[in-house]
C-alpha cells in the first residue's frame, strides 16, 4: 500500500528540502519506489539538493496542464535505482496549481509508487494547501529555536484542523554542545511543548552543506546527519528504531583507532 | 567577574521556553490575553456559586495535550482554581 507524506515546516530555511531528499534516498535504498514532487512553485531547489538540475525537461505544471505525461516529467535518479523527482517549475506561481489537481496527480502516482514525498514551500498559503492536499500523512520539520517552534505549532494546528490523519515531527539542527550548556532547547524540551509524536532528531552537521554543495544526500553514509535520516527512513517503513545517542562522544579507543586508520 | 556573570546567568533555553509558552497561548485559540481574562472571570464567578475558591491563585492556560484518540496534538483549556471550602450543598428536590 503506498503513503503519501508532505514534509512542511510553516518557517523557512529550517531543511525541508534537504530532509525530503534524504528521505527520498533512504527509503529507496531500503527498497521503496519513492517520487518526489517539489510543490514550491517558483522557487524549485529539491532538484540542486539532489543533483538533478540538468536534467530536467518537464515540470509539474506542464504535468497539471496537460503539456506531457507524467512519465516524460519524472527524472529518474541513477544513484538510487527506485528514486525519482518530479521538479517544480521556476518561471510560475503558486496559483498555477490548485488543491484538486494535486490530488488527482497524486492519485494516479500511488498507482505506480510505494511513497509521494512532497516538498512543501514555507508559509501556509496556497502552495501549502496544494501540498497537504492529497497527503495522507505530514512530517513536521523544526529546529530548536522560538521563531520555527512558533510558525510549527501554528502548521500542526492547521493540519489537525483539515483533518490530517497522523502528523510526526522531526528536530533538525541540534546542537549537543549548546544543548548542554543550556543555551538550545532539547529534544524533550521541543516535544514537551508542541506535543505531537518524535520520528527524528537530525544534528547540526557541517556534512549537510558539504553533501548539498555537491548534490549528494547524506542518508545512510558515515555521518551523523546521514546516520539520523536513515533511521527515520526505518522508523517511517514502521519499524522501531532507537533514537540516536546525540550526546556520546566517542571513547578514547574510538578515536585512537580512528587515528590509526587515518594514518 | 566574568565567572560570575557565567554562574548568574539565566539559561537562554528557559528563556526560550518561557516566551513560547506564553507566545502559543495566544495563536493556539488566536485568543487574546484579555479574552483569556474574561474567560477566567466568568469561570470564578460561576464556580464561587458552588465552591468558596481562592480567587488570587487562580490561573488558566490552553497547553497542547496528546489525546489518545488524536494522532495530530490538539489544543485543552486547563484551569488551576484552588478551592477554600465547599458552600453548603442545596438539599437536592425529591
Amino acid at each position: 500500500m503506498s503513503e503519501v507524506i508532505v514534509i512542511t515546516s510553516g518557517k523557512g530555511g529550517v531543511g525541508k528540502t534537504t530532509t525530503t531528499a534524504n528521505l527520498g534516498a533512504g527509503l529507496a535504498k531500503l527498497g521503496k519506489k519513492t517520487v518526489l514532487i517539489d510543490t514550491d512553485i517558483g522557487l524549485r531547489n529539491l532538484d540542486v539538493v539532489l543533483g538533478l538540475e540538468n536534467r530536467i525537461v518537464y515540470h509539474l505544471v506542464d504535468v497539471i496542464e496537460g503539456n506531457c505525461r507524467i512519465k516524460q516529467a519524472l527524472i529518474k535518479d541513477k544513484r538510487y535505482n527506485n528514486l525519482f523527482l518530479l521538479p517544480s517549475a521556476q518561471t510560475r506561481d503558486k496559483t498555477a496549481v490548485n488543491p484538486q489537481q494535486m490530488k488527482e496527480l497524486i492519485r494516479q502516482l500511488k498507482e505506480e509508487f510505494d511513497y509521494v514525498l512532497l516538498d512543501c514551500p514555507a508559509g501556509i498559503e496556497q502552495g501549502f494547501q496544494n501540498a497537504i492536499a492529497g497527503a495522507g500523512r505530514a512530517i513536521v520539520v523544526t529546529t530548536p529555536e522560538v521563531s520555527a517552534v512558533r510558525d510549527a505549532d501554528r502548521v500542526i494546528g492547521l493540519l489537525e484542523a483539515m483533518g490530517m490523519e497522523r502528523c510526526d515531527l522531526i528536530i533538525n539542527r541540534l546542537r549537543v554542545d549548546m544543548i548542554r550548556r543550556g543555551d538550545m532547547m532539547s529534544v524533550e524540551d521541543v516535544v514537551d511543548i508542541l506535543g505531537i509524536d518524535l520520528i527524528g532528531a537530525v544534528p547540526d552537521d557541517e556534512n549537510i552543506v558539504i553533501s548539498t554543495n555537491q548534490g549528494e544526500p547524506v542518508v545512510g553514509n558515515h555521518t551523523k546527519a546521514g546516520q539520523a535520516f536513515y533511521n527515520i527512513c526505518e522508523r517511517i517503513l514502521g519499524q522501531d528504531v532507537p533514537l540516536m545517542d546525540l550526546t556520546a562522544k566517542r571513547s578514547f579507543f574510538v578515536r585512537f583507532t580512528g587515528l590509526l586508520r587515518r594514518s | 567577574m566574568r565567572l560570575f556573570r557565567l554562574f548568574s546567568r539565566k539559561k537562554s533555553k528557559s528563556i526560550a521556553k518561557e516566551r513560547l509558552k506564553v507566545l502559543l497561548i495566544s495563536d493556539r485559540v488566536d485568543c487574546s490575553p484579555e479574552m483569556m481574562e474574561m474567560i477566567k472571570n466568568d469561570l470564578i464567578r460561576v464556580i464561587s456559586k458552588y465552591l468558596e475558591i481562592d480567587e488570587k491563585e487562580t490561573d488558566i492556560q490552553i497547553k497542547q495535550s496528546v489525546a489518545k484518540n488524536q494522532k495530530c496534538g490538539g489544543a485543552s483549556l486547563f484551569a488551576k482554581i484552588p478551592i477554600k471550602t465547599v458552600r453548603g450543598q442545596p438539599a437536592s428536590p425529591r
